[in-house]
């Protein structure tokens, strides 16, 4: 059992720091700006997005039939395909792959599937080297941490900070942070990581039913240094990553990346059908790990629609203040809020709840996943599931009562304007009153409204 | 039969002005006005929660209480989205008295902009003055077009106070973002919430705006909870109070 997470409780030590949580939110709203350029840029990007969100919508509901296609064509194109129930069976199966190549180096691009089902630990817990070489991967590796972000990894640790992880794991300079220097001592230390990697791990964009090829979008090209120099290239992919054609491709390359991090395209956009050689291997491993639960749920299906591009953390005014480890989770922000207790909604039942609802994530995800309207969903399964915490079901209880009755809520009301005229100051804001915390509380008029409308509308 | 108003329940209780400013505007247009008795709640604090067994009698309370009015207008974009998006949780797709409801409760500004077609109000408001886009106003009722959509909307908020002389309009550097009140978030998520709301204010302060106004008393309730605590030189009002003509400093 995992420990539950208090997202509140997670998230003190970051906003409570102005300095950090001011300088993430900026550093955020900063990517999202440069996507609204992008988006602006585009007059049919509203019609990307729905037809984004068709293609996807068709997919997942034929998902058995694409997979089969993708796994008919991949074969037919060398690859070998492997299908993986859960996060344990497929880090087995790379396991048995790397065993079968007596290897004991491997080089990763970023895959968010890897660090879902856990990959890392468990290969190094076997005495494999695992070098993560997406730069802000490599960051957050060599600090012993997660990523707090899908797409930006490190995009919690300042500049300052990464400065003094080089220093101690790569040599560099002491207090050096210029990150023109960091990022090319990086450069040279991954180099000789590539050079000496003897399978290559990668992640998946997207994958193509009707050709069994699969599509990686990186900016750094490390995606495509890790399979060009190994001879084995093993892609680990969610099974919710398939399109039916190679013609659908253009729709998501375009909303990607402008809504990941503003750029028209990513740097690289790497397709790779079949393996490159008669001496080179090329394995699939498709992944379950609750996908098809996912898929059943008719509240909680067209989360499925996700392309991880991020663009719901950078908008979301709750991730921006509280950064991506308050969630506790491998996907955090929005979408992770919505995908997390669908692995297990006791420990995740505080994360739908780290939420506003002022659906921002809704309008900016570029395949119209419904995120505000699925959190709230959420809270609906949660309570219906007793999970919320008694006092506040009973608040709701007492409230609803309340509000059924207009004499007891009249009375409530005027009751509680006059504590708050009469009673000094500190007697109604301490720390047992959570609004007043940081807030004061409205100062309370005489009269209510329907106190003054019977007095100068009465007929 | 006459437009019924329909007064959320904390304004009800803490700003009785903003009741009082609406359904003066509205009488003043010449719209025959009714206060039903009995009013209480839209049920949202429940909703929000989760709590959607406490939250159906409430629902249904309302909407029998203002079934027999052509239109219900209220000055609260998130109560009118709970009617209007969230209450089909509670009813039967073709209950006579839901659909009648849901499709006739309007926000105030949209009633004026669209029902009544408001092109000219004799009121002076000689102001520095900033708007706070409530988010069930923008993205639930579409009320203006928000800055991640890149469907063209005109903002209706923005094109009745338009009509008042004398506003000069200050933009804040973002012009959506969530202040933070988000209901039971404000004090289940505290620190959070505080932290989003001190930052509309600085974007709003440090632009030079004098008030800050918005169509949703709960944002600016949260709002002027925070300014009062850290004494920022910044006031808040009620789009409504704007529209009828009351002063600066009227909340």
């Amino acid at each position: 059992m995992l420990p539950i997470v208090e997202h509140p409780a997670a998230a003190k030590k970051f906003v409570t720091d102005p300095n950090r949580s001011r300088w993430h939110d900026q550093a955020l709203w900063f990517v999202r700006s440069k996507r609204d350029k992008q988006a602006a840029s585009l007059p049919e990007w509203e019609y990307l997005r729905e037809t984004a969100s068709q293609i996807k919508t068709h997919t997942i509901a034929n998902l058995a039939f694409y997979l089969q296609q993708f796994e008919d064509n991949a074969i037919a194109r060398g690859a070998q395909v492997h299908w993986a129930l859960d996060a344990a069976h497929h880090n087995e199966i790379v396991l048995g792959i790397l065993k079968d190549h007596k290897t004991k180096r491997i080089v990763k691009s970023k895959s968010m599937l890897t660090e879902e089902c856990g990959l890392n630990h468990f290969l190094e817990d076997n005495g494999i080297d695992v070098v993560d070489t997406d730069l802000g991967e490599r960051i957050v590796q060599l600090r012993g941490e997660t990523p707090s972000h899908i797409v930006l990894p490190a995009i919690h640790i300042k500049k300052e900070e990464v400065g003094d992880t080089f220093h101690q794991h790569l040599g560099t300079d002491e207090g050096a942070s210029d990150p023109k220097y960091l990022t090319e001592a990086a450069r040279g230390h991954l180099r000789s990581k590539f050079l000496a990697g003897e399978i290559g791990i990668t992640g998946v964009n997207f994958a193509i039913a009707e050709t069994g090829g699969i599509v990686v979008c990186t900016n750094e090209g490390n995606a495509d240094l890790g399979t060009s120099l190994p001879k084995v290239h093993i892609a680990c992919m969610g099974i919710e990553k398939l399109l039916p054609r190679q013609r659908d491709l253009g729709v998501f390359t375009r909303l990607l990346a402008r809504s990941a991090t503003g750029q028209p395209i990513t740097s690289y956009t790497s397709h790779f059908t079949g393996p490159r050689d008669e001496n080179s291997e090329l394995h699939i491993v498709l992944v379950d790990n609750g996908r098809s639960r996912l898929r059943e749920s008719e509240s909680f299906r067209a989360a499925m629609h996700c392309i991880r591009c991020g663009a719901c953390m950078n908008t979301c005014p709750v991730y921006r203040r509280s950064g991506g480890h308050s969630y506790r989770a491998t996907v955090p922000g929005p979408i992770g809020s919505v995908l997390s207790p669908t692995r297990d909604q006791n420990t995740y039942k505080s994360l739908p709840y780290a939420c506003s609802l002022c659906g921002s994530c809704t309008d900016v995800c570029p395949v119209k996943i419904p995120l505000h309207h699925q959190l709230l969903a959420w809270r609906g399964e949660l309570v219906g599931k007793k999970l919320l915490p008694r006092s506040k079901r009973l608040a709701m209880k007492m409230a609803s009562r309340l509000f059924r009755s207009p004499f007891l809520f009249a009375l409530a009301g005027k009751l509680g304007r006059t504590a708050l005229r009469v009673l000094p100051h500190w007697a109604t804001h301490h720390s047992l009153n959570t609004w007043t915390i940081a807030r004061e509380l409205p100062k309370p008029p005489k009269e209510s409204f329907r106190d003054w409308h019977r007095k100068h509308r009465a007929k | 039969m006459p437009v019924a108003l329909f007064v959320p329940c904390y304004i009800d209780q803490f700003f009785p002005d903003v009741a009082i400013a609406t359904l003066e505007l509205l009488e003043r247009l010449g719209v025959n006005v009714c206060y039903p008795e009995g009013q209480t709640c839209c049920g949202q604090p429940m909703a929000n929660t989760g709590c959607n067994q406490d939250t159906e009698p409430v629902a249904r309370r309302l909407v029998k209480l203002f079934a027999d009015f052509d239109a219900v207008v209220c000055p609260s974009g998130s109560c009118v989205s709970m009617v209007r998006n969230h209450y089909g949780a509670y009813f039967s797709p073709d209950d006579a008295e839901f659909k009648h409801v849901t499709e006739n409760t309007y926000e105030l500004c949209e009633y004026l902009h669209d029902v009544i077609g408001l092109d000219h109000l004799d009121v002076k408001f000689p102001h520095r003055v900033s708007l706070h886009q409530s988010c069930h106003g923008l993205r639930e009722l579409r009320l203006g077009q928000s800055s991640e959509s890149m469907t063209e909307r005109e903002n209706k908020v923005r094109n009745m106070l338009n009509l008042v002389q004398g506003i000069q309009w200050v933009e804040p550097d973002r012009p959506d973002d969530c202040c933070g009140f988000g209901g039971t978030f404000a004090v289940n998520e505290a620190d959070v919430s505080a932290e989003m709301g001190r930052a509309r204010i600085a974007d709003h302060c440090g632009k030079g705006s004098e008030v800050l106004a918005s169509a949703d008393m709960s944002c600016l309730m949260h709002l002027q909870g925070l300014i009062r605590r850290e004494h920022n030189p910044i006031q808040v009002m009620h789009v409504a109070q704007i529209l009828s003509g009351r002063p600066l400093g009227s909340v």
